[in-house]
């Protein structure tokens, strides 16, 4: 069955096989799977994890159960990679903000790429790239996202038994703030003016930042209804610049349709 | 004065130093005692112990979207009003464990969650809160279903309220009929006056806690006229400014004509109103979690990866939400407009035929909460404005 594993697993043969690839991305959604300390054994327990290069060393060829993608597309070999995963896998997850939005490298997509490999590599001729950095879902079909910068990891476990069990996974897509009220922060926003853009993103950290009192930069990318140009004019309003609302919006999930719309459409007015 | 009980109707003074007394005698008998303190600029409820932590000669100004502390050479001990908390989070927690259930030989066996929290008392909250309570009453207690952790943190509750001698702009009890003063639901109501505290008592339990506080003596009938008197004023200046100029003021004086705003609203459900109000919502959900009338609950089975332990978990939930009208047919309030809509419907009308009651009480909080301001007074009049 495997060409690349010279052992024999003793587990029950029927468990779901895990498969973990990575693309442009830093690696922290990856480590958020083995910060799972106490879960991972039982994790273990119930998948094969057969590809995981960041954890281990033994890999089993696919096709896999259920495939978890960290990272974005910026080259045209990975391009060609990851259809070739999305045909080895029957649930393909993407997780984090790079996976699911492009991440915060897409920020070249505003930019001129040619320029930054100039002025970064001694030797540019090296590098092969494409000018964007795009979400995975702009390549293949995705099955489900699991957002957040990096990814939340009781969202990940609830993925994993959601997926173990056969249910839908249950990960809220209303906003931040719902986070907040719940655990009693008060409103960063309210109380003391500060640009938060936690009533436009997706819940699911826990609503952390604002509870340091600083505002939520938007990790989790769009909530599901999600009404930036309304809340970047009450932000104008109080005297909030155009260019600090566009790096605001333009962050890990900049280039997110609603985010990147918003950030768009102030620029556009910024040069009016 | 040595007595066991103070009877009910009855009115006491005491020093403000004194209040320390009342702290420390719930305390002693057995309560978390929570009270109004500053936390990350603005009043919130936490526990208390001293009366050092109250925020004295500090006064809240809010508006739409818009709150700030201010420090204020008069004010006493509770001149801010109501903060984004309120007496909600401790009958109806935010999160809360129903159940615990465990696959056992092929069945499930089902563990209630026993309430540990110790028995709250609440030093602090005005009227509205007090009407809010008795709303939440309805919903959770009356009827066929009775919520059995509400009732037990109902009936331990103690409550130390406080009357109103000043109002935020974005008050409304004088519309709603709910305040400013409050005159039942309490264990115990202080006045506050310049150098001392008029404290009602409202129940048995009220009057043995206070008659163990040291230093009460009886209230001579001057000092009690002046206490109503301060509620009399207030509720005076809250009417006449709602019906000044609002261009005469900074900030636009709120009032909410009630009349007949159960068909007003539900015979205006294609008012063009609700798709520009629409324009400006951000679908957040701050409204109803700060609402202290807000119910909605969701209730989510959390089971560990061998699915055979699972906790029945209930969180805070809102209609501006999908999945609060997620049916297997899909979502059925599927646009800001449709949300707004029935928060709002349902506030002031619907609620009227469910439970014979608004559902507001003219507190202001989901006015001063919402981050862009959106205010349900204004929504309310613009509709009156040009009703079909
Ligand atoms: S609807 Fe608004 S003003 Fe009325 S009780 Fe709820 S939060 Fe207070
Ligand atoms: S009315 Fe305001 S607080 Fe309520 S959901 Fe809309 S934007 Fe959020």
């Amino acid at each position: 069955m495997s060409k690349t594993s010279n052992q024999k697993s003793t587990e029950p043969a029927n468990k779901p096989t895990v498969a973990v690839f990575k693309f442009a991305s830093c690696d922290g959604c990856q480590l958020s799977l083995l910060d799972a300390e106490d879960e991972l054994l039982a994790i273990a327990h119930h998948v094969e994890i057969a590809y995981f290069l960041e954890a281990r060393t033994r890999t089993l060829d696919g096709p896999y159960d259920i495939g978890l993608v960290e990272g974005s597309i910026t080259t045209e070999h990975d391009a060609e990679r990851i259809r070739d995963i999305r045909k080895q896998c029957r649930y393909l997850v993407t997780i984090g903000a790079c996976a699911t939005a492009g991440g915060i490298q897409s920020l070249r997509n505003w930019a001129d790429v040619d320029e930054f490999i100039q002025q970064v590599y001694a030797t540019p001729q090296y590098i092969s790239t494409l000018a964007t950095s795009t979400a995975i879902a702009d390549h293949v079909p995705v099955d489900f996202e699991l957002r957040g910068c990096p990814i939340n990891k009781d969202q990940l476990v609830e993925l994993i038994t959601a997926l173990v069990i056969g249910r839908v996974p249950r990960v809220p897509n209303y906003s931040v703030c719902v986070e907040c009220k719940r655990r009693g922060t008060v409103c960063v926003a309210v109380a003391k003016g500060i640009s938060c853009l936690g009533p436009v993103t997706q819940a699911g950290c826990g609503a952390i930042c604002p509870a340091f009192n600083r505002d939520c930069f938007g990790c989790y990318g769009p909530q599901e209804f999600v009404n930036v140009t309304s809340l970047t004019r009450r932000y104008e309003s109080q005297g909030e610049s155009r260019e600090h609302l566009v790096r605001l919006v333009r962050n890990f999930n900049g280039y997110a349709p609603a985010f990147r719309a918003a950030s768009d459409a102030l620029e556009e007015q910024s040069h009016e | 004065m040595s007595v066991s009980t103070i009877p009910v109707g009855s009115t006491v003074s005491l020093q403000k130093l004194r209040l320390q007394g009342l702290i420390d005698a719930l305390t002693n008998a057995g309560y978390q005692v929570i009270g109004p303190q500053i936390a990350d600029g603005a009043v919130v409820y936490d526990e208390l112990d001293s009366l050092e932590q109250l925020p004295l000669g500090v006064i809240d100004e809010q508006d739409g979207g818009r709150y700030r502390l201010e420090r204020s050479n008069d004010a006493g001990y509770f001149d801010h009003v109501v903060g984004p908390h309120s007496l909600k989070r401790y009958l109806f927690p935010p999160q809360e464990t129903l159940q615990q259930l465990h696959l056992k030989d092929g069945h499930w066996n089902v563990e209630p969650t026993p309430i540990h929290d110790k028995p709250v008392a609440v030093i602090g909250a005005r009227s509205c809160d007090l009407h809010a309570v008795a709303i939440q009453d309805r919903v959770f207690l009356e009827g066929p279903y009775v919520d059995p952790g509400y009732r037990v943190r109902r009936e331990r509750l103690f409550v130390v309220s406080v009357q109103c001698r000043r109002a935020a702009a974005t008050c409304f009890c004088h519309s709603m009929k709910t305040g400013p003063r409050a005159s039942r639901g309490f264990d115990l109501s202080l006045t506050e006056l310049d150098d001392s505290f008029v404290i009602e008592v409202g129940s048995d339990q009220g009057g043995q806690i206070l008659a163990s506080v040291e230093g009460w003596k009886a209230s001579s009938a001057a000092i009690v006229d002046q206490a109503k008197e301060q509620s009399v004023q207030l509720e005076r200046t809250m009417k006449q400014r709602a019906d000044a100029d609002p261009a005469a003021g900074t900030s636009r004086p709120r009032q909410l004509d009630t009349h007949d705003v159960h068909d007003l609203l539900l015979n205006n459900l294609d008012h063009p109103r609700w798709e520009q109000v629409a324009e400006r919502c951000l679908a957040c959900a701050n409204c109803t979690m700060v609402c202290p009338t807000c119910f909605c609950s969701s209730v989510t089975e959390v089971a560990d990866l061998t699915g055979e332990h699972v906790r029945r978990e209930r969180t805070w939930a809102s209609c501006f939400t999908a999945e609060h009208s997620l049916l297997n047919s899909g979502v059925v309030r599927n646009s800001t407009k449709s949300r707004y809509r029935q928060w709002l419907t349902h506030k002031l009308a619907t609620w009227i035929d469910q439970y014979d009651t608004s559902g507001c009480v003219g507190c202001g909080r989901c006015i001063t909460w919402c981050p862009v301001g959106i205010d349900l007074t204004e929504e309310v009049a613009a509709i009156r404005e040009t009703a079909s």
